[in-house]
């Protein structure tokens, strides 16, 4: 059975650490390319820069899978010189700008180091501690003399990818675990159906790139494989948590709807069946807002048929997360156990 | 016609749940559409006649989903915490009623809440069902309910939940059965997933590719104590809607429905609403473009449990939806 070993770990380890903020994927759109080059029958990439490939199945009456997967990441742009190294920045995605100040950065295709400067806490007074610093007051600083960087370079935190046993930290695990999950599921395609991979750009920004992505595909159904957040820790006052979105260790997280979608009915149920009876875990996403690919694929043209799929990590969208490997090995053998049941008679009832 | 408003707004099928209205409009149009389909969304596409020489292929789109809520955890308790499917506020949630596709009935309550003078969150609010434990609770993650609230008949109103939309279906259905010869192939689509996004009307209107498109939908109105300014009154006939939150009306549309309603004598009020918007607005933008505009019935109290419609202007629309595609189009 293809699972998720040292070799995969590899590729997300150089994956994390590539810096592919959205619209500027190229980093990571090079080494997933050369991942896929001897294991798809039909590689291109796209107008606005996604990853299209197409490993066609065997056997007779195939369904046309997409499965798609982000390559960009949150993180910033530099959008002004101030001199002397300093570059004004904003943020590109969803993040917290309490999560700003203080942190290294990379800078540009060649990860310049950097940091958002903070105020030492000796030069703040007692007022000063009780507010937010604004973006505005924020600025990257990159030494002086370094030409190098320039307004309109990205820049993400200088994390490093780490493993502890059976914990990973790194940055981007949104959606790089995503990413290598399906680099594997097409170099494992079950023969039972048509996979057409997307790798996707710009999806932190407005799921841009599946849009397109599933325009061009026209598929029978769709499939998003993502990284959720957890907020799973214990509530105060011996309150029950009811809203930690997923919780790590259960398994991946199937989504019943978000901000975009509804999902498919009927594919909630097939995966569902599927880690019933195979004896995979799997939890349910609690329903609300957040979205993925799904909701621009489901979209497409005259409809398709789509779920998301997301394996659950603590502190997303910040400098470091935190995801546990049984989750990731969990996701990849329930999506891999899916595809291989998957007939045409799932389709044969009627949505709902 | 009321037989079948009751019918409709009596059924239990919020956004992307629409199975159990599928069935219910699709056993009242099987004996009038030449051609019925279901898409990748849930969409009942219904087909009424083909094109004449100078006909249009004509999309009419009323959608068949509600508001309602969605589970996102049962405590241990047995209580059930929710998000919302729809424009839902809590204002309208607190002591009302709701009922899960599977039958469960439920009450909705609130957190105590320090300020009484508030209204709750949404996160403040949950669902009792009776049970008293996470494992006694019939309801599951992601299961979804709807206001219940029976449907009432007042003569010259008529009160239900849901008339946002099924006022809408009934109008379309009215319209297949009344109608008596079109030069239109007219396509009536029953929609999914309005009130989330106008989803259903966007994927149908690419699968149906049509040269003109209506929506029949509820619009506010400004009649009713200290309301929001509105031009539009119950009573006073359906509206033809000029511009709403999300599009603006084509304007020859709007010339075409304001010519015909003068010249068939029939009431009709202008529409421009500040918020919301409709499937017309998914209909214009599909494809290449298509030039589209919506008959609005005038509601009060949109989006709460009772949502009430006038007898006389939902005649009126069927009269004025019915004269609108008896004749060629020029716009």
């Amino acid at each position: 059975m293809p699972s998720i070993g040292n070799a995969q770990l590899k590729l997300l380890e150089k994956l994390c650490n590539a810096c592919a903020v959205s619209g500027d994927e190229g980093e990571v759109r090079g080494i997933v390319l050369e991942e896929i080059k001897n294991h798809a029958d039909d590689i291109k990439v796209d107008a606005l820069g996604n990853i299209l490939a197409r490993r066609t199945g065997s056997g007779s009456k195939r369904l046309r899978v997409m499965l798609s997967a982000h390559m960009d990441e949150v993180g910033l742009m530099l959008v002004g010189d101030d001199g002397e190294g300093l570059f004004r920045f904003e943020i590109v995605g969803g993040i917290d700008v309490r999560h700003l100040p203080g942190k290294a950065v990379l800078v540009g295709k060649e990860h310049l180091p950097g940091v958002i400067g903070a105020r030492p806490i000796h030069l703040t007074t007692a007022e000063e501690l009780k507010h937010q610093i604004p973006l505005d007051d924020l600025r990257i600083d990159t030494g002086p003399g370094d030409s190098k960087v320039k307004p309109g370079d990205r820049a993400v935190f200088a994390t490093r990818f780490q493993r502890n046993g059976p914990v990973i930290i790194a940055k981007a695990l949104d959606n790089r675990l995503g990413v290598v999950t399906l680099v594997e599921l097409i170099k494992n395609s079950p023969p039972n159906i048509d996979l057409l991979a997307a790798f996707t750009v710009q999806e932190e920004i407005g799921m841009r790139g599946a849009k397109v992505a599933a325009y061009s595909f026209n598929p029978d159904l769709g499939i998003a494989v993502d990284a959720t957040p957890s907020y799973d820790l214990p509530d105060w006052e011996g309150e029950e948590n009811f809203s930690y979105n997923t919780k790590l260790g259960l398994g991946p997280a199937i989504y019943i709807g978000d901000r975009d979608i509804l999902s498919d009915p009927r594919l909630v149920r097939w995966m569902s069946d599927t880690s019933k009876a195979i004896g995979i875990p799997c939890q349910f996403r609690q329903p609300g807002s957040g979205g993925t690919d799904a909701g621009a694929i489901h979209r497409a043209r005259a409809g398709v048929p789509s779920l998301s799929v997301s394996v659950p990590h603590r502190y997303s969208h910040t400098a470091a997360s935190i995801a546990r490997l049984d989750d990731w090995k969990n996701t990849f053998a329930l999506l891999h156990a899916a595809l291989g049941r998957l007939t045409p008679a799932i389709l044969a009832s009627e949505s709902g | 016609m009321k037989n079948l408003i009751q019918k409709l707004t009596e059924t239990f099928s919020p956004s992307g749940y629409e199975p159990a209205i599928r069935a219910v409009i699709r056993d009242e149009v099987k004996p009038l559409a030449d051609e019925i389909r279901v898409d990748a969304l849930g969409n009942l596409i219904t087909r009424k006649g083909s094109k004449a020489k100078n006909g249009k292929r004509i999309m009419l789109a009323g959608h068949m989903d509600e508001i309602g809520l969605m589970a996102t955890h049962i405590d241990e308790h047995g209580f059930i915490r929710f998000t919302g499917l729809g424009g839902i506020r809590p204002l309208a949630l607190i002591g009302g009623r709701v009922r899960f596709t599977d039958g469960t009935p439920g009450v909705i309550g609130s957190d105590r809440l320090t300020d009484p003078s508030k209204v709750p969150t949404l996160e403040q609010c949950f669902i009792d069902v009776g049970a008293s434990s996470r494992k006694d609770c019939p309801v599951k993650l992601g299961d979804v309910c709807a206001f219940e609230r029976p449907f009432v008949d007042l003569g010259n109103r008529m009160i239900a939940k849901s008339m946002d939309d099924r006022i809408g279906c009934a109008v379309m259905i009215e319209t297949m059965r009344t109608l008596k010869a079109s030069p239109h192939e007219l396509y009536f689509v029953f929609t999914t997933q309005e009130e989330v996004g106008t989803r259903g009307a966007s994927t149908s209107a690419f699968g149906v590719d049509p040269d003109l498109g209506l929506s029949l939908d509820v619009t506010g109105t400004g009649d009713t104590p200290k309301a929001s300014k509105m031009e539009v009154s119950l009573g006073l006939g359906p509206a033809v809607k000029i511009k709403d939150g999300g599009m603006l009306a084509d304007p020859r549309i709007v010339n075409w429905m304001i010519r015909t309603a003068e010249k068939g004598k029939i009431p009709y009020q202008r529409e421009i609403l500040e918020g919301g918007t409709t499937d017309a607005r998914a209909i214009q933008v599909a494809r290449a473009g298509v030039p589209a505009g919506c008959l609005s019935i005038p509601s009060r109290y949109i989006h709460s449990p009772s949502e009430m419609v006038d007898t006389g202007d939902v005649l009126g629309a069927v009269k004025l939806l019915v004269a609108l595609l008896s004749s060629p189009v020029d716009l």
